[in-house]
């Protein structure tokens, strides 16, 4: 037990595990004592799936090195199947809370399937290249849901990409009906099930990047080549991390459909890949913690600048552009090292002087 | 005839593109950066322009310089407020910055003129010309667009080739410390090639929001990410492939709307960028670099 304490990287673990339970219960109480309003209540799901997001995609961009601007799209694949499963289940799986899990589980497994196929020809580029092709699958994965027309009546379920190919008998509901997207979704999503999905993501992603897979990962980011020339077999482990980032975006994206009662594919555009990636980067790279507290605090952040009304994004957009100079910048974070040194040093004299005065 | 009409209405549309994507791929080309935020400056560059001609009444060409002159200033600004100083560090936190930018300039907007739509007035006073008893309708828009943008990309060649700047810019492309040794201000350059590339996308707003009327402060997001994904398919950092990047995409966008499916314009277009990735890892026209171990 000692020697697992003494590990730097389990302790971190453990501190980041610690962190998420402790939170939860926190809010649990908050809840419980009625100290939450009705928006922040409101916001509870959407901050675990982000979390979850930022962590999945932390795994992509900071551990295996390689830049996804599509992550959203994931992120939908999981929704709107998640939302097509919780509906073609209903009357197969009774119990609100197995049904959410058995839907997030397929949305996870789908949007993986397809991280998996986009990734054969993706994974072939790198760098800024890569970036640009999960843009472009981002967008293809956005234009596609929003022309995709799902029905389900008593023969099963129908799926076409043109409005007059779903023929539903009598008593059939549309599930995703083209540009409108999913509407009257049952709400199934609730706060503790965001908090194990954050868990879930938690354990797997740690796990694997603490084993021996995840060592092979973060070599082949560190220096591809010499990587290669150790036999790691390159192709294959960039694929894992991508489609267990993937399967791990679609989990998330499932849960998000399924705590509201309305959804359209423009959710899962750009700016939401972008804002993920935003949590990423400012969380540190590679640093999973960070990507839990960067993703809570910059959610909230936007939602609690409220009252500012017009001003907030602007608000938001300065403090994302100060944030990055001030943690990035060779010169600024030169001059605030020498500011810290130049405090200290004259703290140090205040406490000499202090010494020789009382003696 | 039909057919030829869409490849003139396509080749209009992708000559904007290859303007926007102009400024796209000489900024990746010279700071390795892609400056997510250069969709915005043409949208601020429209907006310059439109109340130039709607609220001080000024000719048309005036605005045009005027939206210039502005779009050159915030390049230049944007650079050495945002950029420089991060420098020399992971591509991915200029990026971030970049769209840092993107938001603020977009918000920014948003306060100054409002989310309501303006409608734009085309710069643009010629009459269609008719051609082959009408069935070939050419606009005064398109005509200005393809002659601009020919003009945009013979000029720029020649800079790059012949002029002094030009040469630097091209020197600090290739390998920024060697160009530094041999004397050329890095600073300078690169703040230069903001400045034109952000002068080209104030060009580029005009002509965009001349052929579709309507100007809100995400105008410039779409038309940005097409322009981007025009300089990757002609070779991101190689001026004659934006242009023949913007023209290709113009085309395939307009011929599958017309031929294929409206709905899955954008799919086509993407799609055909990862075709062309997979098959020419550099873009069509772009330098395949070898790695040395």
């Amino acid at each position: 037990m000692k020697k697992l304490w003494n590990n730097k990287d389990t302790r971190r673990n453990l501190f980041t595990y610690a962190l998420v339970i402790i939170a939860f219960v926190v809010v649990q109480i908050m809840l419980g004592g009625g100290m939450l309003g009705y928006a922040a209540k409101g916001f509870l799901v959407p901050v675990c799936v982000y979390i979850s997001l930022a962590v999945s995609l932390n795994l992509l961009v900071g551990v295996c090195g390689e830049l996804s601007l599509g992550h959203a799209g994931f992120m939908g694949i999981g929704a709107f199947s998640g939302i097509v499963m919780s509906v073609v289940l209903q009357n197969l799986i009774p119990n609100d809370v197995l049904r959410l899990i058995a839907s997030m589980i397929f949305g996870g497994i789908l949007a993986g399937a397809f991280g998996f196929l986009i990734g054969i020809p993706a994974l072939r580029l790198r760098g800024d290249y890569l970036a640009i092709v999960t843009l472009a699958f981002g967008e293809i994965l956005k234009n596609v849901f929003s022309n995709l027309y799902v029905g389900t009546d008593a023969n099963g379920v129908q799926f076409s990409f043109s409005a007059s190919g779903v023929s539903l008998a009598e008593g059939g509901k549309m599930i995703l009906d083209g540009p409108v997207g999913a509407t009257g979704i049952t709400k199934l999503a609730t706060f503790p099930m965001g908090f194990v999905l954050i868990l879930f993501t938690l354990f797997v992603v740690l796990n694997l990047i603490n084993s021996k897979e995840g060592r092979a990962i973060k070599a082949i980011r560190d220096n591809r080549i010499a990587a290669e020339s150790v036999g790691i077999n390159v192709t294959a482990f960039r694929m894992k991390a991508f489609v267990v980032s993937a399967f791990l975006a679609g989990m998330a994206g499932a849960l998000f459909g399924l705590n509201y009662s309305s959804l359209t594919a423009s959710k899962f555009n750009f700016n939401t890949s972008i804002n993920i990636l935003v949590f990423v980067v400012l969380g540190g790279m590679g640093n999973i913690m960070g990507s839990v507290i960067s993703a809570t605090v910059l959610y909230i952040l936007p939602e609690a600048l409220r009252e500012l009304e017009d001003y907030r994004m602007i608000l938001y957009a300065v403090v994302l552009i100060v944030v990055m100079l001030c943690t990035w910048s060779p010169k600024i974070k030169g001059a605030i090292a020498a500011w810290k040194a130049s405090i200290t040093e004259k703290l140090s004299l205040n406490k000499k002087k202090g010494v020789g005065n009382n003696g | 005839m039909q057919l030829i009409q869409y490849l003139i209405n396509g080749i209009s549309i992708g000559s904007v593109y290859a303007i926007i994507a102009l400024g796209y791929t000489m900024v990746y080309g010279i700071a390795k950066m892609l400056n997510f935020a250069h969709g915005d400056i043409i949208m601020v560059g429209a907006y310059v322009s439109f109340c130039i001609t709607s609220y001080l009444g000024l000719p048309a060409v005036a605005s045009i310089v005027v939206a210039m002159a502005v779009c050159m200033l915030l390049g230049i600004f944007i650079e050495g407020l945002a950029y420089r100083p991060l420098r020399g560090t992971p591509s991915l936190t200029v990026l971030i910055t970049a769209i840092g930018v993107s938001y603020f300039l977009q918000n920014a907007a948003q306060l100054i003129w409002g989310t309501a739509p303006k409608n734009f007035t085309s710069v643009v006073t010629m009459e269609p010309l008719h051609l082959f008893d009408g069935q070939l309708v050419i606009t005064g828009e398109v005509i200005l667009t393809v002659i601009v943008s020919a003009a945009v990309m013979i000029g720029l060649t020649l800079f790059t080739s012949k002029c002094k700047m030009g040469k630097a810019m091209r020197a600090v492309s290739e390998d920024r410390d060697a160009a530094q040794l041999m004397g050329i201000n890095v600073n300078l350059t690169i703040s230069t090639t903001f400045a034109i590339g952000s002068a080209l996308a104030a060009v580029a707003g005009v002509l965009l929001c001349s052929t579709v009327p309507t100007l809100q402060p995400t105008t410039g997001s779409m038309p940005g990410i097409r322009a981007f994904t025009a300089a990757v398919i002609g070779g991101i950092g190689s001026i004659p492939g934006a242009m023949l990047g913007g023209i290709v995409l113009g085309v395939i966008e307009t011929f599958s709307k017309k031929y294929i499916s409206t709905d899955f314009s954008d799919a086509i277009v993407f799609a055909v960028l990862i075709l062309i990735l997979l098959v020419k890892p550099a873009g069509l026209l772009g330098k395949q670099t070898q790695e040395k171990v």
